[in-house]
């Protein structure tokens, strides 16, 4: 009987906790993230310009910037995060038990991983690409320039496999010079036994500041892959989709509008609907979103609009968004480019 | 100088052959070592931050040569290396902790002598030649402290010794304590503001991993393999399925479980802290590794023994507590610590657990545009310091098992 009475007793003690505590939990992820104080982003801590640590223990880096972005459309307030950098392997996982809110981790969208994972894709904040870097000096301008020429490329990648159906396509011969590490691969261009280099863009760029002259090379615009990069949200949530997607559309629309963080402030007394709206002056959009009002006008002053952001990160790698007149597919519409957002009204 | 010259021509120019051979030997050795030197010593960088490496690099290419290593990459991140992402502000409960440790040590030299005294030499050695190189002068004060910390109490012990009773039972307890002490301190709650376990990083995270690991691991460990041994069914089958199906399942996939899966099994809101989940892995991890080590040496000790111990009345706990127990650990002190050192170098694993410990840390550094490049320094570093502790392990362990005479009955 004493033992039937403590066993009854022991499950009782562990269920206890569970069921009370239960209780009166948010279900949506806005809900969670606001009780909890501060918002989770999986983040990468070692993409050159997209994520790393600053000296001072800080995450720096685009990405980074789109984390601290959400967080002031939610708290107002930028450091309101807790990065949790995840591997390829384990980013996925990591998103779909809700260990994360967010996954802002260079992620290429795909037709595989939108409709094979229980995800959905936020609007692209960074149109990647395989693309291909010579020395300014050697008269490559265009991807048919390439033919006969020696490119170092990565072994086992998918980019050797774009390099060839490249060549199939445009009827060109190449010598691919295979490599199976990243600093070989760097060290043997530098060196001039490769007349080209191929990776993905933002890989060339941080590639060319490690070489001995990093002026005297150039990065052709045009791409032969796409590798659009943005953030992911896990299914069944929509509310919280809509705030990271439309979190992303406030600073590009911000720049269109040539709103920044260093105007935000007087623009505030602007008279133009389109901005009045954008700053949560006119219209519900915020609390449609669950927000306050002014998330959109918090997000350009505390972390900038979306020029602001790649200025800051990107452009350092020596990724012009427009170089010699030609925009970059991470332009603004108008200036040729993909970085499109919808109306805010 | 003649017993030089005398040793030389014995040992290496002794036959034509043998000097034909040392002349080749010193040759390869030029033309394997030389490049290294050149880009680790003569043309390497130490100090003035990213912009002299960065000159220096332009200097070389100017003229034509190669560049040497930019050593100023440790120095300038060495925050980062230490403590991660823990805040600047905050610094100071690391050092506490660190001091903590130090002036116990040096307390615990002045009453146990022997071995413990050796470690504190030698940890006071260490950081007198860190207070050479080039660090910063706070930095140099910092380290300072630690020499103080270990030789003070030390000496405090000669001058009053033994006068305080008990003065063993009070270290040993408060050697207990330590572990509790140091994860309150770094992770605050209490007065202190608290640090998430997200924000801990680099070597310190590295050691406070390995030594939790290392000190939980080894009791369970223990009783695992008693708990093996046992003439109890559900003792034995439990101790005999837990070492198995731990043992078959790699490091990775336990910590992968333990950070990522762990919230599908528990309700949405309960989440339990990143770091103790990483200890926790790491823990009943080596516990199965340890427990099969020292049922190796628990079936080690005769059957004699036993039933000698038995005839002289022992109870079984008593025989197992003062027989074979101390028998057996001693006999398996080289595999425990081969076993520690490789949870040591596995704690890398916890990247997987979204920390960010010394090699980790590392590749972070890498990230950033400023220190592009700079991969063999960084990484060169990381393996150092890994080296140094295991070492020390190593080390350590060799003295043990002379001092307790293993091999030797």
């Amino acid at each position: 009987m004493r033992k039937k009475i403590l066993a009854v007793s022991l499950v009782i003690l562990l269920v206890l906790p569970l069921l009370s505590s239960s209780q009166g939990q948010p279900a949506t992820t806005l809900g969670k993230v606001q009780a909890r104080g501060k918002l989770i982003c999986g983040v990468n801590n070692a993409v050159p310009g997209f994520g790393f640590v600053d000296p001072q223990g800080n995450y720096s880096g685009f990405d980074i910037d789109y984390c601290k972005a959400l967080a002031t459309a939610i708290f107002n307030d930028p450091n309101k995060v807790e990065y949790r950098p995840v591997t390829a392997a384990s980013r996925f996982p990591a998103l779909q038990s809700g260990e994360i809110d967010v996954l802002i981790r260079n992620t290429t969208w795909t037709i595989d991983r939108d409709v094979g994972l229980p995800f959905n894709f936020a609007p692209t904040t960074f149109y990647d690409g395989q693309g291909f870097m010579v020395r300014k000096t050697s008269r490559i301008n265009t991807l048919k320039d390439l033919n006969g020429a020696t490119i170092c490329v990565l072994q086992g990648t998918t980019t050797e496999q774009n390099l060839a159906d490249m060549a199939r396509r445009l009827g060109i011969t190449i010598k691919p010079l295979v490599f199976s590490d990243v600093n070989a691969r760097d060290k043997a261009y530098d060196e001039g036994r490769c007349d080209a280099m191929t990776a993905d863009a933002s890989g060339l760029a941080a590639a060319r500041i490690k070489l001995s002259k990093p002026d005297d090379h150039k990065i052709l615009p045009e791409l032969i892959s796409k590798e659009p990069l943005g953030p992911v949200v896990r299914h069944g949530d929509d509310q919280w989709f809509d705030i990271v997607k439309w979190t992303v559309f406030c600073t590009m629309e911000a720049e269109e509008l040539e709103v920044s963080s260093k105007n935000v402030a007087q623009l505030k007394t602007s008279q133009d609907p389109r901005i009045r709206r954008l700053l949560g002056l006119e219209g519900d959009f915020g609390k449609k979103l669950g927000l306050d009002n002014a998330w959109c006008a918090n997000v350009i002053e505390k972390v900038g609009n979306y020029g602001e952001i790649y200025d800051r990160n990107v452009k350092p790698l020596g990724l012009e968004r427009i170089a010699d007149g030609k925009p970059s597919p991470n332009a603004l519409w108008n200036d040729g480019g993909l970085i499109y957002a919808p109306p805010f009204r | 100088m003649r017993l030089i010259f005398r040793w030389l021509r014995e040992n290496l120019f002794s036959t034509w052959y043998n000097t034909l051979l040392t002349v080749l030997v010193i040759w390869f050795l030029w033309v394997a070592f030389s490049g290294l030197f050149q880009w680790a010593v003569r043309d390497a960088v130490w100090s003035g931050g990213a912009a002299a490496c960065q000159q220096a690099r332009q200097l070389a290419q100017a003229e034509g040569r190669s560049w040497g290593a930019c050593w100023t990459v440790i120095p300038e991140n060495l925050k980062l290396f230490l403590a991660g992402t823990y805040p600047a502000g905050e610094l100071w409960r690391i050092w506490v902790c660190v001091y903590i440790s130090a002036a116990m040590l040096g307390l615990s030299a002045g009453v146990w002598r022997g071995l413990v005294r050796d470690v504190v030499v030698a940890l006071g050695a260490a950081a007198l030649v860190l207070l050479v190189l080039p660090f910063s002068w706070t930095e140099r004060l910092w380290m300072f402290g630690i020499v103080l910390a270990l030789v003070v109490p030390l000496g405090l012990r000669w001058v009053a010794r033994s006068r305080i009773p008990r003065v063993r039972w009070i270290l040993g307890g408060g050697w207990l304590a330590l572990p509790i002490l140091v994860v309150w301190l770094i992770g605050g709650g209490g007065p202190l503001p608290k640090v998430e376990s997200t924000q801990w990083g680099g070597l310190m995270l590295t050691v406070l991993l390995a030594v939790i690991g290392i000190v939980a691991s080894f009791p369970l460990g223990v009783l695992l393999a008693l708990g093996r041994q046992s003439t109890l069914p559900i003792v034995r089958w439990f101790s005999i399925l837990y070492i198995e199906i731990v043992r078959g399942v790699p490091l990775i996939t336990v910590i992968f479980m333990a950070s990522l899966m762990l919230p599908l099994f528990l309700p949405g809101h309960l989440r339990i802290d990143q770091a103790l989940r990483a200890m926790i892995a790491f823990t009943l991890f080596t516990a199965a590794y340890i427990a099969e080590n020292v049922r190796g040496g628990l079936q080690s000790i005769s059957r004699g023994q036993i039933e000698a111990a038995q005839a002289l009345g022992l109870s079984h706990w008593l025989t197992t507590l003062f027989i074979v127990l101390p028998q057996a650990l001693r006999a398996v002190i080289p595999a425990n610590v081969g076993q520690f050192i490789s949870l040591f170098k596995d704690t890398s694993l916890v990247f997987v657990a979204a920390l960010l410990d010394l090699f980790n840390i590392g590749r972070s550094i890498l990230a950033n545009p400023q220190w592009l490049g700079t991969d063999r320094e960084v990484l060169l570093f990381v393996a150092f310091v890994y080296w140094v502790f295991t070492y020390a392990m190593a080390h350590l362990s060799r003295r043990l098992e002379t001092i307790l005479g293993v091999g030797e009955r």
